[in-house]
């Protein structure tokens, strides 16, 4: 294998969901088709049309994140900073022992710490400027989880923010693989949002793709005769990406390999008629030199959004065939968690490779006639294979896919 | 005499601020005698002190001089600065 072609290893993962906190905790919920989705608690939402969302569960930031980072963090924020140093002790990397730069961190955003935000321009707007803190400078900002991530850890290889949206998650593990090839040792990528505030649910509600749905088991349910649109959700997922040869060399647990990534972007200039995400699919699959029947499982994008399933359905359908492959949803139990949401899929793609085991679409009953997917719903069902494709599409054109695959 | 009466701020009471403004390091013991160490050991950068500088001037409506608090590298410079600043106002 040339230097050009390393497949990063994942050595690490980490999760902060409305599933769980902990990947352990978020794994067996989503087998078990729990569901994460629940009235909004972090604020009013009675007078908003969408008063569903998926919050992450049992979280107290003071718990996990030192005193001296509180006043400078948005929730987000403090999801991400878990979720990252969850990954890194799952690791078991010593990072002290690495040579300078040689680990970086990569996230994914797409709405930074609108929380902090709002509390802020509150405050500019009803008191004035003096009482607006200094760290709003950077609090809010996209690229803040990438930033206090990288000095918490002393991560100081190279390190970015993608903003693409739900594409983000896989564009950032992207964006890190690339970073291994170019000689990096380490790096941690993923994507953690959260905006279940006034001023995040009314940024989220002008999108139209909200479901208005109040019934937490009805209100999200991709590729369903009765999708409405999707409920919000916080939280997302950090893996730790690792140069195999590295990897090997100080004995690290291995949960798979990033065989296959691709990004596209809709629509094609030269063929507007060609779906991007098919696009992203085919080319994710040459990139892990897979071909589609060595696919175990898909882990869909699942808009909730009658026409975006059924464009989805159509691209898996001239990739698979019509329910050629077995689809999951585990995000139907946590609602979408934009940057978050295609980082977890990944985490969750690995653990079914692990436990050979794919999670139940939770709610989903009655899977729409143009919609022709495998979808496993009811009860997780046994998977054979080793590899796994995760899908995501961002708002705006943004398509992503990655192939995940067991080592042997 | 500041706009809420308060003419003079206390060591323990800026350390307070501190502690609220900017948490605190979990290494660094804020109860001890700080007066005279400096802040970079203490844990705090230069955004931290402008976040406390910026609490101080709302709670005790006084204006503190931006050049003034670039040489305040101790509680006890900064607290005297202030305290200069509450006298002359």
């Amino acid at each position: 294998m040339t230097a050009t072609a390393t497949r990063p290893v994942i050595t690490g993962i980490g999760v902060a969901a409305p599933t769980g906190l902990g990947a352990d905790a978020h794994w067996a919920a989503i087998v078990e088709g729990a569901n994460g989705i629940a009235e909004i608690t972090r604020f009013d939402a009675s007078g908003y049309p969408v008063r569903l969302a998926g919050e992450v569960p049992g979280f107290e930031a003071a718990d996990h994140i030192p005193s001296r980072l509180l006043p400078q963090t948005d929730h987000m924020t403090r999801l991400a900073l878990y979720a990252a140093g969850e990954a890194l002790n799952d690791s078991g990397l010593d990072l002290a022992a690495l040579p300078p730069y040689q680990a970086g961190v990569s996230s994914a955003s797409s709405m930074g710490g609108f929380e902090f935000g709002q509390r802020e321009l509150q405050n500019l707007w009803s008191k004035g400027g003096r009482f607006v803190s200094a760290y709003q400078s950077f609090a809010w900002f996209y690229a803040v989880n990438t930033g206090q991530i990288s000095i918490r850890h002393g991560l100081k290889g190279p390190s970015s923010a993608v903003v693409t949206d739900q594409a983000g998650g896989l564009d950032a593990i992207g964006h890190a693989r690339r970073q291994i090839r170019k000689g990096t040792k380490v790096m941690l990528a993923g994507g953690v949002d959260g905006a279940l505030c006034p001023l995040g649910l009314a940024g989220q509600l002008a999108s139209g793709r909200l479901s208005p749905e109040d019934r937490p088991e009805r209100a999200y349910l991709p590729f369903d005769e009765a999708a409405s649109g999707h409920v919000p959700g916080e939280g997302g997922a950090y893996v730790v990406l690792e140069d195999p040869a590295s990897a090997e060399e100080r004995g690290a647990r291995v949960y798979g390999e990033l065989a296959g990534y691709a990004a596209t972007f809709d629509p094609d200039p030269r063929d507007p008629e060609t779906d991007g995400l098919e696009r992203a699919i085919r080319a994710a699959l040459a990139d892990a030199d897979r071909t589609p029947d060595a696919i175990a499982v898909v882990f869909a994008d699942a808009a909730g959004v009658p026409e975006a399933d059924r464009a989805e359905a159509a691209a898996l359908t001239a990739v698979f065939g019509a329910r050629g492959v077995q689809v999951a949803v585990p995000k139907a139990q946590t609602g979408r968690l934009y940057a978050g949401g295609a980082a977890l899929d990944l985490v969750s793609a690995l653990l079914t490779l692990r436990d050979g085991s794919v999670p139940p679409t939770a709610h989903v009953t009655s899977v729409a006639a143009d919609c022709p997917v495998d979808l496993v719903t009811g009860q997780a069902r046994p998977l054979t294979g080793d590899a796994a494709l995760v899908l995501a599409r961002g708002e705006g054109g943004f398509n992503a896919a990655a192939v995940v695959t067991t080592t042997n | 005499m500041s706009a809420n009466g308060v003419t003079a701020l206390s060591i323990d009471d800026f350390t307070r601020i501190l502690r609220e403004s900017a948490g605190e390091e979990e290494a660094v013991d804020l109860s001890g005698d700080i007066a005279d160490v400096l802040f970079t050991d203490l844990g705090y950068d230069s955004l931290a002190l402008l976040e406390v500088a910026g609490r101080i001037t709302r709670d005790f409506g006084v204006a503190l001089p931006d050049e003034g608090l670039d040489g305040a590298e101790t509680p006890r410079a900064f607290v005297d600065l202030v305290n200069s600043a509450l006298s002359g106002s």
